[in-house]
């Protein structure tokens, strides 16, 4: 009795282990196929105020789509946190939308899985050409030696919003340009319950984005040439150090702000505590606290010294959600005209235009509504200064260790525990082992 | 139960020089599988269920699985025990970082589980009186085991705010005990804080389970007691822990179980990168391979944890059964 029950079970196993394996290989048609051609799935990641308020942005437009070419598109908007997990998951398991949204930054890590349809010259050319669109927004759409894995849709990029009130009650006349000027501005406001300057210390790609732009400032990319993990460059720990230090040595940024991880930032921004924000697109979210667009300032993120040179000048990363075709869609034609649609130029201007972004699309970019002097500030960037962040296979990997060891140090600043060079490098150290040999 | 009591019935079936009919036998088969044909299903679902997942996380664990191969895990090479030898070496960052996860995780436990049970026998014990308000105190103690987990907890994490959390407001602003406003949230004191949350939504359940296990108390045990004089010390450690025994058992090993494993309460509190100080192993597996893509390191840290958790569970029933079983021959 108990024999065959044993076996049994293990006959059961075995078919199931064999069911279960052959279906999780993945091995679901490679570059896609045209087998529904009537229907697209398409995740979208939140970029608007709530995910209600995507779905009333994008639904007009998906059905002006349908439309125009009768595919009917079902749209699911997908918080940022649950973004890169839904992915993988899908990834995983083949069972994925047909056209989905990244973040920019993931790009060469998500290419890495080869789940993400490149796109080449031909594929560019069905959507209009590679030529329509902003160099740096396509050098943060995939690895420099191989296609892009993704379409750029939307950019962004930091700068620094400052409240006119706040610089004028601490008598400053202006922004600063430099980091020497900012500590200094930041020392006359910093009193009184008001800080200079706010950081989301707890939020590991935010302080990835900063520390990222500190470092090109520096002179470090923290993946050497071969795209070997560098973190404990001199540049790199100085990079790290001189933004804990904003907080630790410089006392510029209020030691609460080392557990922020909610965009608590631009709440104190917009209710007259904190006098100067790095932010990307932050306009609407002001809006949204009550702040008016007169209230509010925007200039160049700060560089080292007054005249930079080149790379040196870097003051931001190259920001932005870019659009990628899962390769094993069923409906890859209607993929590439869904694409060809959200890359057109109209549809570029509408879209850009409610979030707050950039459109990546030149011809898109002219238009006088991204010419406003907060959108001027971000499309000079764009345009100048911004550098991709590394693109990587690892760099999914290098966004958690760096910046959680940023977090980890910004969390002794607040407790008033010395932040120094050994003591940024052993952490960086820690961080740079824990990335995979490969 | 029924299946242990099943084989005895079948080999009694078996021996015996005057067997039964073959008609007989064909009767006494079917009445011996048809147990066994209901609980297929049963079995199937579990198998897939659990058994199925369980056995791909051992067969990923030694496979190097990032992000190269996550789209066809099966064709991703085979790395033999580096993933172990990565995750033991506890000289290294990565085992040292899991060692310590490990310890904390281990006086998170030992706190959280006791600090559980000991509030909740005493609300129980006390419970056992009746007394006015009564039910609705036991009503407002399930609150906390009522309340969904991801709302409870985040309605933690805003008290614990450095700026503008409940608990800095009391201890600080209104008591007057600390300096200066703590810090929950990160560095050392998250601790406790992972601690208070994890006690506050674990302990109602210990207070569920005891104050049922009371019922079965014999209330002239205690009269009988009280008679020969015994204080209500002496009942409780005479009459009421040595009949709650059983309950405990179980209580104390689901409690172990859930604290050990727990992931939700951390993830809420501290978001995908916990601190040190509270890095619970759970939450350090995600993050090793759902955060980091290194799934096959995460795979190999899971079927560690999970030997860990079965000789735990295996030692424990071994000593706490063994003067049941003796009792029972």
């Amino acid at each position: 009795m108990r024999r065959t029950r044993a076996a049994a079970a293990s006959a059961v196993t075995v078919s199931l282990l064999a069911a279960v394996t052959a279906c999780g290989g993945g091995s679901s048609t490679e570059g896609g196929s045209n087998d529904s051609p009537k229907t697209l799935t398409y995740w979208a990641s939140n970029q608007g105020p709530s995910i209600e308020a995507d779905k009333k942005i994008l639904t007009p437009e998906l059905k002006k789509f349908e439309q125009e070419t009768g595919i009917k598109v079902k749209l699911e908007v997908i918080p940022w946190s649950d973004l890169l997990n839904r992915i993988l998951a899908a990834t995983t398991s083949g069972q994925g939308p047909d056209v989905l949204n990244i973040g920019n930054t993931w790009s060469a890590s998500l290419q890495a899985t080869g789940a993400l349809l490149p796109w080449d010259t031909k594929n560019f050319d069905k959507i209009g050409g590679k030529d329509r669109f902003v160099e740096s927004a396509l050098g943060s759409a995939g690895a420099s030696s191989s296609d892009p894995a993704a379409v750029p849709l939307y950019s962004m990029a930091y700068a620094l919003y400052y409240n006119k009130k706040m610089f004028a009650d601490a008598g400053i006349s202006g922004p600063p340009a430099t980091w020497d000027d900012l500590v200094a501005d930041g020392k006359k406001i910093s009193k009184d319950g008001k800080w200079a300057l706010a950081a989301e210390g707890s939020n590991p790609s935010e302080n990835i984005h900063h520390v990222f732009v500190l470092g090109k400032q520096h002179g470090a990319d923290f993946f050497d040439a071969d795209g070997k993990p560098d973190f404990t460059s001199d540049g790199a720990v100085a990079a790290v150090k001189q933004y804990v230090d904003l907080m630790a040595k410089d006392k510029v940024v209020a030691p609460g702000n080392a557990e922020y991880a909610q965009n608590q930032s631009l709440q104190d921004f917009a209710k007259d505590k904190t006098a100067m924000v790095l932010w990307q697109t932050a306009a609407t979210t002001l809006k949204a606290h009550g702040m008016s667009d007169d209230e509010w300032g925007v200039a160049p993120v700060p560089v080292q010294s007054g005249s930079p040179g080149a790379e040196t000048a870097v003051n931001s990363m190259v920001a932005g959600i870019n659009l990628a075709v899962f390769k094993n869609t069923d409906n890859i034609d209607g993929a590439t005209k869904f694409v060809k649609f959200m890359t057109s130029d109209a549809e570029q201007k509408t879209l850009n235009e409610t979030y707050g972004s950039i459109p990546p699309v030149k011809a898109a970019q002219e238009d006088p509504a991204f010419n406003t002097p907060a959108l001027k500030v971000i499309r000079d960037t764009l345009a100048k200064s911004a550098a991709p962040l590394p693109q990587v296979p690892n760099e999914s990997q290098f966004e958690t260790a760096v910046g959680t060891a940023v977090k980890e140090l910004f969390a002794d600043a607040a407790a008033g525990r010395p932040v120094t060079t050994a003591s940024v490098k052993e952490k960086l150290s820690e961080a740079q082992q824990q990335m995979p040999k490969k | 139960m029924t299946v242990t009591a099943e084989p005895a019935v079948g080999e009694e079936a078996l021996p015996g020089a005057t067997g039964p009919t073959p008609r007989r036998r064909t009767g006494r088969v079917r009445r011996i599988a048809l147990p066994y044909l209901l609980l297929l299903p049963a079995l199937l679902l579990e198998l897939l269920v659990h058994l199925v997942p369980m056995v791909i996380g051992i067969v990923m664990s030694f496979k190097e699985l990032t992000q190269f191969y996550i789209r066809d895990w099966g064709a991703a090479p085979w790395a033999g025990f580096d993933n172990y030898s990565l995750s033991v070496d506890f000289d290294a960052p990565v085992g040292a970082a899991l060692l310590d996860s490990f310890f904390v995780t281990c006086a998170f436990t030992v706190l959280s589980v006791g600090l559980c049970w000991l509030l909740g026998t005493t609300a129980a014990v006390y419970m056992q009186e009746t007394f006015r308000g009564r039910g609705f105190l036991r009503a407002v103690f399930l609150i906390p085991y009522a309340l969904p987990v991801y709302a409870a907890v985040i309605t933690w994490a805003f008290m614990f705010q450095h700026d503008n959390g409940l608990v800095n407001h009391v201890l600080h602003d209104q008591l007057g005990l600390t300096d200066s406003p703590s810090f929950w949230l990160i560095g050392d004191n998250s601790f406790i804080a992972l601690l208070v949350v994890s006690v506050w939504k674990g302990w109602p359940f210990a207070f569920l389970i005891v104050m049922a296990g009371l019922q079965n108390i014999p209330r002239d045990l205690y009269e009988a007691a009280a008679i020969d004089g015994a204080g209500m010390l002496q009942q409780l450690r005479r009459i009421t822990l040595p009949s709650l025994r059983p309950v405990n058992q179980v209580l104390v090993l689901v409690l172990f179980l859930w604290t050990f494993n727990d992931f939700n309460t951390p993830y809420v509190l501290f978001g995908k990168a916990a601190p040190e100080a509270a890095d619970l192993i759970s939450i350090h597996i995600y993050q090793s391979s759902f955060v980091t893509w290194n799934f096959g390191t995460g795979s190999a840290m899971s079927v560690l944890l999970l030997l860990f958790l079965l000789v735990v569970t295996g030692v424990y029933l071994v000593l706490t059964s063994r003067g049941r079983r003796s009792a029972d021959v």
